[in-house]
């Protein structure tokens, strides 16, 4: 066999031109992780200079050393582990989670003396999380080195990522209802959120699944009035979709979870099949299922009330949601400055679902806007590596990912600002939970994973100077084509 | 603390996070425009060494002149959007887990096709014996045939197209 990839045609070959250079970019996200760090700090000494003490915060050398050590930890790991990932997802994520820590700290406080938070505060809990968060950033950028593994697994994921999101709610209430939502697991002094790991599992089963089931959901259905209609069989997993997430906003009280897992399973139909009527039996089941779940269930009843009618018991039911519009109408244009505004108002949660109304009121609405374009690009880089990769799977797998990102700050941000009812998810990287974060720095390690293979420059071709019997249709050496032969008119669609 | 002090802090954080916003931009901004920098430099080389001419077997297919290919693309079909950069190795195309481009079709044989360039650097594709052929826009190709820019190679429902 020759060596050399060359044509067999054409005789000798003129060399071909030098490799193009594909920056790698490692570079620019050192420089916006340096970014990174000086908004994090520079709102930790606004907190400090702002407050009663008009100090910087005793701790604020060290929680800077801190700081810069993890960002620097992920970076290196980036260098080493994908170095042609996006520079754009670490960056991010980390300047988001930073603001976030600083804004729990701020909270602290109040939270502290109104037992809304632990003894320690819920910041250092955070800071260790996000410590935790970038040790499994590493691993799995060091245990998985092809995000195409995944697909192997997929009904395992599915099985995994199905009894993680069900288990809160076969739980006793006892063990995991916290205020008022049935979505926590509380096992010895911790709690944790075990829907989060459960959607990255579901993503990952959603991308395999739909890989290999795409042309039968997309080609086999009828078209009535213009829209495409599957056929009954088809429907079967959205029909199990739909009653599961139903199940889960039942049981668990939590429109947030089950409109997030619901959502993603639609949108990557769609993204799969490029069906629209996928979109629309999507958006009319899910909207009949929860009018009528709302109809009959008093709590879900509740959240709907609060959010047509916020202004109807302020001292009430809606009292949270009341007070959240007042915060974002208090902090105006340019907000109110760091611990200079009141965020606490709001109650319990307030570092949680509640944490954008920091934010709004603040930082203003210019704050806001730069923090939901940081979200924005976040997910704007998850769906470029999905336009950029080269295996399906690959591709379904990061607009997935993305798409669930995306969902949950729409339904975090549009829950807090009375576009759709409050629902309870948090927000991503910013609000107060362990296990949230956690699983949201797994899902930037398999984003910086996907998004390594997607921009890595392609392997030398192997030469196809070969044994004949790979390149002749007719040889029985070739069995590796599933034994599919179409006739000639059947088989071009062009 | 005079509340001065504490206007300035709060403007600059404000300034400090839009800048940093207005950074990952930047580096949005030299991504796409990085790209088109690479095709510019594609163009000027194109004029020293002038292509030759187009011998096309294709009916129909009228080739575009005045440029050098720098990219494969998938214009069609399941694979749609992804680009390979042509870096005068060959591309090979099919449902093998080895191809450079693995497509995910129902309608292509495990080895298809591939795309290769030739001693004058014009791409060449070539079918390696596939069950349903391959297509340089509407005719099916036998044996070695220039591709020229902008005209779709079908395979099964995918389709490729070489871009500036």
């Amino acid at each position: 066999m020759s060596m050399a990839a060359s044509p067999s045609v054409g005789g000798a070959v003129s060399p071909p031109p030098a490799e193009p250079e594909i920056p790698k970019r490692r570079n620019a996200e050192a420089v916006l992780l340096a970014g990174a760090w000086t908004v994090g700090m520079f709102a930790y000494a606004n907190v400090g200079l702002a407050s009663s003490a008009a100090k910087l915060p005793a701790n604020y050398w060290t929680v800077g050393v801190l700081f810069a050590a993890v960002l620097l930890v992920a970076h290196l790991a980036v260098r080493w582990l994908a170095p042609y990932a996006d520079p754009l997802l670490l960056p991010l994520a980390a300047m988001i989670n930073g603001l976030g820590l600083v804004l729990i700290s701020r909270l602290d406080p109040y939270n502290i003396a109104n037992k809304l938070a632990p003894k320690a505060g819920a910041a250092g809990q955070q800071a260790i999380f996000t410590v935790l968060g970038v040790a499994v950033l590493v691993a799995v950028l060091f245990f998985l080195r092809d995000h195409k593994i995944l697909q192997r697994y997929a009904y395992i994921s599915a099985l995994a990522g199905l009894i993680l999101i069900a288990l809160p709610a076969v739980l006793p209430a006892s063990m995991s209802e916290v205020n008022g939502a049935r979505s926590w697991i509380k096992f010895a002094g911790l709690s944790i959120q075990p829907a989060e790991f459960g959607k990255l599992l579901m993503v990952s089963f959603f991308a395999a699944y739909l890989h290999t089931k795409r042309d039968t959901l997309a080609l086999a259905s009828r078209k009535v009035l213009g829209v495409y209609i599957p056929r009954g069989r088809d429907m079967g997993p959205l029909v199990v979709c739909w009653a599961f997430a139903m199940l889960v906003l039942i049981r668990e009280t939590d429109l947030g979870v089950s409109l997030m897992f619901f959502g993603a399973f639609v949108i990557m139909l769609y993204l799969a099949t490029e069906r629209a009527s996928w979109l629309i039996f999507g958006v009319v089941m899910f909207i009949g299922g929860a009018a009528l779940v709302a109809m009959t269930f008093s709590h879900v009843q509740a959240r709907f009330d609060s959010w047509l009618n916020p202004f109807g018991s302020v001292t009430g039911n809606s009292r949270q949601t009341a007070q959240s519009l007042y915060a974002f109408a208090n902090g105006g244009l340019f907000g109110t400055g760091l611990n200079q505004g009141y965020p606490t108002l709001v109650g319990f949660a307030n570092n949680a679902d509640y944490i954008m109304d920091t934010v709004g009121e603040e930082l203003g609405l210019i704050g806001l806007a730069a923090l939901l374009i940081s979200y924005a690009l976040f997910v704007a880089r998850g769906l470029k590596t999905a336009l950029l990769v080269r295996d399906p799977f690959g591709k379904l797998f990061a607009s997935g990912l993305a798409v669930t990102f995306a969902l949950q700050v729409f339904i975090t941000a549009g829950g807090v600002m009375r576009v759709i009812p409050l629902t309870g998810l948090p927000m991503p990287f910013l609000a107060a939970g362990g296990s949230a974060l956690l699983a949201n720095w797994i899902l930037v390690a398999l984003l910086l994973r996907i998004s390594d293979a997607a921009r890595r420059p392609l392997p030398p071709a192997l030469p196809l100077t070969a044994p004949p019997s790979l390149l002749d249709p007719r040889s029985p050496g070739r069995t590796d084509d599933g034994g599919r032969y179409y006739g000639q008119d059947k088989a071009v669609r062009t | 603390m005079t509340g001065l002090t504490i206007t300035v802090m709060k403007l600059g954080l404000l300034a400090i996070l839009w800048v940093f916003v207005l950074l990952a931009l930047g580096v949005v901004r030299t991504d796409v425009f990085g790209a088109g920098t690479r095709s510019g430099r594609g163009r000027s080389a194109a004029k020293a060494a002038p292509a030759p001419p187009a011998q096309s077997a294709a009916s129909g297919a009228r080739p575009r002149r005045g440029g050098v290919p720098t990219r494969l693309e998938v214009v069609s079909g399941s694979l749609a959007g992804t680009s390979v950069p042509l870096t005068g190795v060959q591309i090979t195309l099919g449902r093998a887990h080895d191809s450079t481009i693995v497509l995910d079709d129902d309608f292509a044989s495990s080895r298809h096709a591939r795309i290769y360039p030739d001693a004058s650097g014009q791409w060449i594709v070539e079918d390696l014996g596939s069950t349903n052929g391959t297509y340089l826009d509407r005719t099916k190709i036998n044996g070695p045939t220039p591709v020229p820019l902008g005209v779709p190679v079908r395979i099964g429902k995918t389709a490729l197209e070489l871009k500036k």
